[in-house]
This record gives C-alpha cells, sequence and structure tokens, in this order.
C-alpha cells in the first residue's frame, strides 16, 4: 500500500473551511426547529470522534448528543474476559486477540497480567495471522478470541473457513460477536433516555448495509443517518437529520456513501451466515440481557467451539461492575461519564473499573483522554 | 494484580507512577528530584545520566540498537545544555550472537560517538545463557559539561513559546511496523539521531532557552505534560502547526494511534522567550537535522498544568499522558 492511498483515507474530511460551513448550515436549521433534539452516535468510533474532534463544543444549544454502547469491547461481561484469561493460563494454549483486549481486567486481572504471569497471549491485526501462529506452534492450542459486531466478524468467519479448508487442527474459537440493531432497538423500548434520531456505525454499516435500521423510521419514527467517523461525514450526518426534522421526513439515509450501500456485502453476509447462528440471549455488560444479540459457531462447527470443548473451565456466573459504577446508565444513554463519582477519580483508563472506561472507544475514555473542554 | 506489566514501561502515567512510588520514595534526594532528562552535579558545571537499550529489531530503517544507545544518553545531556564528553558502556549478550553483527553495533556506536566529540571511557560485558535477554540489551551512562546553565522542566513562565525541531512520531511509528513485519510505507524512518550539534548552535547563538526536552518514550504528549506539571503553567498547542509526516499520518489512521504519543530519537521539544522565538526558529530551520522546525504553541495561564489541543476550527481538547500499552485499536 502506498502512501497516496493511506492520507485518502482522511484527507478532506478534516478541512477547517467545510467544517466551519457545514457548522453554519447547522446552526440554520437548528434555529428552525424550535426544540431540543438528542442524537444518539451508536458506535464507539463515533463518540471518539466527536470528543477528539471537539464536535460537541460546535453544536447549537438544542442539539445534544448521547453516547451509545456501541464499543464490543466495553459492553463484553466481565466473566467472558474471565474466559480468555482462563483460557490464556493454559500450559498448551496460545491466545490470540485483536489490541483492545490485551488490558480489559477481568475478576482476575487482564490478559496483560495472564501474559506477565508467563501466559501466551498475542494480539494481531487481522485473525488470518492466527494461521501463521499456528503453523510456528503445532504442539500447542491456538485459541482466537473473537470479539466485535458485524465488522470483525467476516474476517473470523475467513479464519474460519481456512482452517476447515486447509484442515488445520490446532485452531479454535471463542465467538463473542454481537450485532447492532438489537440493542438499539432496547434502547428505545427502555425509554431511559430520550432518543430523537440515530447517527448510525460507520463500518458495521459496511457489512450489514442501511437497511438494517429500517424498523427505526418506521415502527420507532426515529431517523437513522449512517455517517462516517471523520468530522466533516458526522457534521454532514448531523445536518441531513436535521433536514429530516424540518422536511418532516423519517427514514435510513447514507452519508458514508463512499462504502456504505442498502444492501451491504452480500459476500461477507453470506459467509457469516455459513458459520454463524444467533444465540438465543447475550448479557451486555452494564445493560443486562438482549435477545438475538449475539452470535455462536453454529452445531455442526462445534468441533471449533472452545467455549464448548473448554466448558468445565469456563464459569458463567454473572459478576457486576463496581456498585458505584454508571456504566448501565451511560451505555443506555441516560447518563454521562462526568456524572460518576469514580469517573477520573477512582476509575482510569490504567485502572478502569467500568466498562466504559475498559477500551478506548468506550465513551469514559475518550471524556477522560481528550478531556470534556466546552 | 501486584507484578510488572509492559504498561510501566510506556513512558506515560503507568512508568511515571512506578518510579514515583518506588524508586523515587526509597532513593529520595534533591538532585533526583528536580527530574530532568540528566542530573546537574559537580556545582553546576556537569551533567549525568544513564540508559538502557532494547530494541526490536536490532537493525531499523534510520538506525540499529548502537546508534540509539549512544544518540540517547548524548541526546540526555544535550537537553541539559551539556556537550557529551565521556561514556561508558555495558552490554549484555544473548548466548550464540553473532560477533559481526556485534561488532557492527559497535561501529555505528563510535561513528555516533564523533558525532558528538565524545569518548568510551569505560565498560562492562556479560554474556548470558539462551534466553536469558532478547538478543542484546545495552546500557551506556555519560557525562557532559554543561555550557548553558538554567535549562529546567521546572522553568518554563508565561509567554514561553514551544517549539518542536522536527516532524514527529517517526521513531516509535517505524520501529511498531518493523516490529509487526507491516511493509506499507518505504519512505518511513526512524529519525534517530545526535542532537549536541544542533543544541550547540542553539547556545553559540545566545538564544534565550528554558526547556528542552528531547520527545523519547511518550513522545511529545509526555513532554509537554510534564513541563506543564513541573512548571505549574499551561501550553497551548495549535494542532495544525504541528509537522506531522504524511506515513506518520497514515499509521496512526490505520492503526488508531496518536502521532503526540509515538516515540521520537532524535527531534526535541524547545521552550524558549517569545522574543527570541523567531531567532531560535530560523536558526533551527538553517540546519539540516531540524529544518523543519515549527513553532507549535506557547504558555499560558489557561487550564494550569494541563496541555491545551486547538484545532484550526475552534474546538480544543487536552493533550494527556499517554497511558497503556501501545495497542492497535479494534476497527
Amino acid at each position: 500500500m502506498g502512501s497516496l492511498a493511506l492520507k485518502d483515507l482522511y484527507e478532506g474530511f478534516r478541512d477547517p473551511k467545510t467544517i466551519r460551513a457545514l457548522v453554519r448550515s447547522i446552526e440554520t436549521e437548528a434555529e428552525k426547529l424550535k426544540r431540543d433534539i438528542h442524537i444518539m452516535e451508536v458506535c464507539g468510533g463515533h463518540t471518539h470522534s466527536i470528543v477528539k474532534y471537539g464536535l460537541h463544543q460546535l453544536m447549537p444549544n438544542n442539539i445534544h448528543f448521547i453516547h451509545g454502547p456501541g464499543c464490543p469491547v466495553c459492553v463484553l461481561p466481565k466473566e467472558r474476559i474471565d474466559h480468555a484469561y482462563r483460557l490464556a493460563m493454559q500450559s498448551d494454549v496460545i491466545l490470540v486477540t485483536l489490541g483492545d483486549m490485551i488490558k480489559v481486567p477481568g475478576s482476575k486481572g487482564s490478559l496483560q497480567d495472564a501474559r506477565a504471569k508467563g501466559a501466551e497471549v498475542r494480539y494481531i491485526y487481522s485473525p488470518l495471522d492466527t494461521l501463521r501462529i499456528a503453523k510456528e506452534n503445532p504442539e500447542k492450542k491456538v485459541i482466537f478470541f473473537a470479539i466485535g459486531f458485524e465488522t470483525t466478524t467476516p474476517m473470523t468467519a475467513a479464519l474460519i473457513k481456512h482452517v476447515i479448508d486447509e484442515g488445520i487442527e490446532n485452531i479454535l474459537f471463542h465467538i463473542n460477536h454481537i450485532t447492532v440493531p438489537e440493542p438499539m432497538q432496547l434502547l428505545l423500548d427502555a425509554k431511559r433516555s430520550k432518543i430523537d434520531a440515530f447517527i448510525g456505525p460507520s463500518h458495521v454499516s459496511v457489512i450489514s448495509g442501511a437497511n438494517i435500521y429500517k424498523a427505526f423510521p418506521e415502527e420507532y419514527h426515529t431517523p437513522v443517518v449512517v455517517a462516517g467517523f471523520e468530522p466533516v461525514d458526522i457534521l454532514e450526518g448531523i445536518l441531513m437529520l436535521l433536514k429530516q426534522f424540518n422536511e418532516k421526513r423519517c427514514g435510513v439515509e447514507i452519508e458514508y456513501t463512499r462504502s456504505v450501500t442498502p444492501e451491504g456485502n452480500l459476500v461477507a453476509q453470506k459467509l457469516i451466515d455459513r458459520f454463524f447462528e444467533k444465540r438465543t440471549h447475550f448479557r451486555w455488560r452494564g445493560i443486562g440481557d438482549i435477545a438475538q444479540s449475539a452470535l455462536q459457531l453454529r452445531g455442526e462447527f462445534a468441533y471449533l467451539d472452545a467455549e464448548r470443548i473448554y466448558s468445565e473451565l469456563l464459569p458463567n456466573r454473572e459478576i457486576d461492575d463496581h456498585k458505584q459504577c454508571i456504566c448501565g446508565d451511560i451505555l443506555m444513554g441516560a447518563a454521562k461519564p462526568v456524572e460518576c463519582t469514580l469517573f477520573g477519580n477512582a476509575c482510569t483508563p490504567s485502572s478502569p473499573l467500568g466498562s466504559c472506561m475498559v477500551s478506548s472507544e468506550g465513551a469514559c475514555a475518550a471524556y477522560y483522554r481528550y478531556g470534556n473542554v466546552r | 494484580m501486584k507484578s510488572i506489566t509492559l504498561a510501566h514501561g510506556n513512558g506515560g502515567e503507568e512508568n511515571g507512577r512506578l518510579i514515583e512510588e518506588l524508586f523515587y520514595r526509597h532513593f529520595q534526594n534533591k538532585i533526583l528530584h528536580q527530574a530532568e532528562d540528566a542530573a546537574v552535579i559537580g556545582k553546576g558545571a556537569l551533567a549525568f545520566t544513564t540508559d538502557s537499550f532494547t530494541v526490536t529489531p536490532l537493525f531499523f530503517k534510520g538506525g540499529d540498537i548502537g546508534k540509539l544507545s549512544i544518540c540517547g544518553t548524548c541526546n540526555d545531556l544535550a537537553m541539559m545544555g551539556a556537550k557529551p564528553k565521556y561514556l561508558t558502556c555495558a552490554v549484555i549478550i544473548e548466548e550464540g550472537f553473532e560477533i559481526s553483527a556485534l561488532e557492527k553495533i559497535v561501529l555505528s556506536m563510535k561513528y555516533e560517538l564523533e558525532k558528538n566529540g565524545a569518548i568510551i571511557v569505560s565498560g562492562d560485558t556479560k554474556v548470558v545463557p539462551k534466553g536469558s535477554v532478547d538478543k542484546l540489551f545495552i546500557n551506556t551512562t555519560g557525562i557532559g559539561e554543561i555550557r548553558y546553565k538554567g535549562i529546567s522542566a521546572n522553568a518554563l513562565s508565561l509567554d514561553d513559546v514551544i517549539i518542536v525541531s522536527g516532524s514527529i512520531g517517526r521513531h516509535g511509528a517505524s520501529i511498531f511496523l518493523e516490529r509487526e513485519g507491516m511493509e506499507f510505507s518505504t519512505a518511513l524512518e526512524s529519525d534517530c539521531r545526535s542532537l549536541w550539534p544542533v543544541v550547540e548552535k542553539l547556545i553559540e547563538a545566545d538564544i534565550d532557552i528554558k526547556a528542552m526536552r528531547d520527545a523519547t518514550r511518550g513522545g511529545v504528549a509526555a513532554v509537554l505534560n510534564e513541563w506543564a506539571r513541573q512548571s505549574d503553567i499551561c501550553i497551548e498547542v495549535e494542532e495544525e502547526k504541528v509537522p506531522i509526516s504524511r506515513e506518520v499520518k497514515g499509521v496512526c489512521e490505520l492503526l488508531g494511534f496518536e502521532a503526540f504519543s509515538l516515540a521520537n530519537e532524535g527531534t526535541f521539544i524547545l521552550a524558549v522567550s517569545a522574543q527570541d522565538a523567531p531567532k531560535a526558529l530560523e536558526l533551527l530551520r538553517s540546519i539540516e537535522a531540524s529544518s523543519m522546525a515549527e513553532i507549535i504553541g506557547e504558555v499560558t495561564t489557561g487550564y494550569p498544568q494541563k496541555v491545551l489541543l486547538k484545532t484550526p476550527y475552534g474546538t480544543s481538547r487536552f493533550l494527556e499522558l499517554p497511558s497503556g500499552e501501545l495497542l492497535p485499536r479494534i476497527c
């Protein structure tokens, strides 16, 4: 990949002139509204961008952001982090996962702590790197601890396909893939926060398509705009939402047209469908049980499923967060990080107590890291 | 969970806490508590420092562990306004290490010493069984002669101007890519180089230097935060003024890093009085090693002990000390 291609990822989408022009248009639309609008950005990537670029500082007084639950590491319950820890501590196991998982503490410690105690833990960029690790360590069981929303699921599926096609015998999977629409629906049903509109996740929608959000305008009368992660994308997305309100429209629109289509990536969807099925329930940290909100390996692939193979080693007793932690309220859109008494004192990114502080995509971590200058 | 993790060596928050709560607590004395790049001893005449080096890979784009081990210690001396003079060199070598590779490393140390006008005057060699160290560790300790007095992280005051000597994050980004075997940018290399020749010119030109620090582990974010804390001032930085190469920007985009937190090995931050800033900038730009120098910010009373990063479109945020291990994000 040349450096030319890299700059195309972001250049133009952070242009100060464009940003100022968009803010002016947003102000004009916001004035016409004559009421307050609460916009939930579902995805942690958006929360991160909003706080990093200070976009909340540019909003008119009647436009509010509510930070959503779209941070896969944040919502992974402690008992499942313990699974990763226990698997890693097996002497014949190499635990492989994505970078963000390494420092998240479970009840026994984090994978970083496990590594300090001699466990073999590797982080990778692409799940396919697991193939190389397995080849280099034929005497070990390599367990891929899979996390993420629809964005990362196809990569896990691609790895499974390789493992099956090539008959590789020392790779197993611990699946923690979750899906976006179900928690969005739960948030609206729970009515804990006033959500008038959604900024839809960018990369999830590249895979799943924007059509997965159709129910929100149709059944909940809540518009959705799928926007990219750059400042210009997010502002454009907000402008599109405000226009929907002012023009009395309510639908799913795509701002991130350079990557997202209504149908999504059909090849990836087919691959996911081949290996995965919905779990009836999955516990989300801070939120609780959400029906049909996660994936597991289909029964025919049970021989690859570390969760089933090591079931005796992996307790499922629910472990809750610190009593004073308000991550549940934050993930439900009912509170902001700064309202928590633990925030920045007992709970920091280097020793997080609650889920929103554990990953850099979490709302608390974003507030802590970039401060909340107003 | 009381054991050392990689985060304790990150040059950021955890690293700082370990040093404060363990080493400073037990070793406490006035000189150590100055917390400078190098200790000032001998009635202000000498600067004294030590550094250990471990890097994977040993040979990287823009340098090797030998060059790094001389630059690192000499730069710490230079940052205190001291001319590097005498160094010691201790090596711990893993059994099985190739002698030809070791010679290559020693030769690049020799070459770098010449640039600083310094010499190795004492040394030590240890060989340990395979697996006891990762190939080769080098420690260098150095003494320098202070040519400009009063440089200190505690010396910043209102209206001082902050200058960076070059584009930031190159060492950290390039080492990360090489270590992880990710090759997608041939133009990116470590900024590893000796800084004394640049500092010497600043001193000769009689620039009013307040503080100077090479932005190694923890990057520019760590240096600015330490200064803000130690001098009890606010540093406001104009984000768009900070030189960051296209390659480093690309790596940060892909992996979710912040260029401000990536290590540098030949790029330093300088605080000078407002009145001397234009002269300092012009001088730095006339030298090849610092031709990309920029004024990036100033000292204010805005948020004491904080570093504020301002965007060209009117928003701002705090630039925090990096924390945790450098890890790429999920998506």
